[in-house]
């Protein structure tokens, strides 16, 4: 973690910032880790959040909510900024069924970013890696240019929210 | 709040918004997604999971409704491909889905979502479910 007033690119903070907001919120999706192209969120177990009551597991539309949110921080962890896009396609395989009540964990990896379009692939778990309920693939298209934290070092791209400033 | 052969809709499809906008015998229903700020994703635009999970409830629906008069109504989803065809505006979002095949042993659904009455298509699906048969 950096200073205070450290204005780099941190995945984690970015999450934590938009776990309180519209469908991540709705989904309770938490922060669990990231790395250099990849990154891990949560969603614990919650009743609202059940697709099929007699199987008491949480619905497969909240699994895709997931696996498409991670996707999207994997993409930014790659690019090492934050940049607007849209999915354009995604597919998912389930494997099985997930336990009943369990958590869901979903780890996606950015495999490739071109100029327009980012691609991913990822797998969806309820506690072992190496036996996941679901398997994902999907690719996403750009919106906008990259948003370098203001003021950022390492990123001599504007900040296209303070458009004045543009060249 | 019921699905078109009359069973609740599950806390997910609440919490989305959903219900049925129009059940006619026979046929796949049309739900209804009303907007509301659990489905919001970038500014002014609805999020792609939501979307999805709107498909893969009108899917679902499609499929219960096709199977209700047989003796096989269970199934286990195999598997989704969803095509984004345009932004979702932060409004009403409708989906229906039919299904193309009824096998022996596996379903094939194809769904589609859109936002304006008679408007072009906003996201398209394909699934395909695992008929699970007399056990159930």
């Amino acid at each position: 973690m950096g200073e205070p007033n450290d204005t780099s690119f941190d995945p984690a903070r970015m999450f934590r910032a938009m776990e309180n907001y519209g469908h991540s919120q709705a989904l309770g999706l938490k922060y669990a880790a990231h790395g250099p192209d990849w990154a891990e969120l949560a969603m614990p177990w919650r009743a609202e959040l059940i697709g099929d009551i007699s199987a008491q597991t949480m619905a497969t539309g909240a699994i895709i909510g997931l696996l498409d949110m991670t996707a999207g921080l994997s993409v930014w962890s790659r690019l090492g900024a934050f940049r607007p896009m849209a999915t354009l396609d995604l597919r998912i395989d389930y494997l099985r069924t997930a336990h009943p009540r369990a958590a869901i964990v979903a780890r996606v990896e950015c495999y490739r970013v071109a100029r327009e379009i980012a691609f991913v692939r990822g797998i969806a778990h309820d506690g072992d890696t190496d036996d996941p309920v679901a398997h994902m693939a999907a690719s996403f298209m750009f919106t906008g240019p990259p948003m370098p934290p203001r003021g950022s070092d390492e990123n001599p791209l504007p900040n296209p929210v303070q458009s004045g400033d543009r060249p | 709040m019921t699905d078109a052969t009359g069973a609740p809709l599950p806390p997910y499809a609440r919490l989305l918004g959903i219900s049925v906008e129009q059940a006619n015998d026979g046929a796949s229903p049309v739900l209804r997604m009303d907007f509301s700020a659990a489905l919001a994703g970038r500014p002014g635009n609805l999020h792609g999971g939501a979307i999805a999970g709107l498909l893969d409830m009108a899917a679902h629906a499609a499929l219960t409704s096709s199977l209700a008069a047989s003796n096989r109504p269970g199934f286990k989803q195999i598997g989704i491909t969803i095509d984004y065809v345009r932004t979702g505006k932060q409004q009403p979002t409708f989906a229906r889905g039919r299904v193309t095949r009824v096998g022996r042993r596996v379903a094939t659904v194809i769904v589609e979502a859109w936002q304006e009455e008679g408007g072009p298509q906003m996201a398209a699906a394909r699934l395909h479910m695992l008929l699970t048969g007399d056990e159930d």
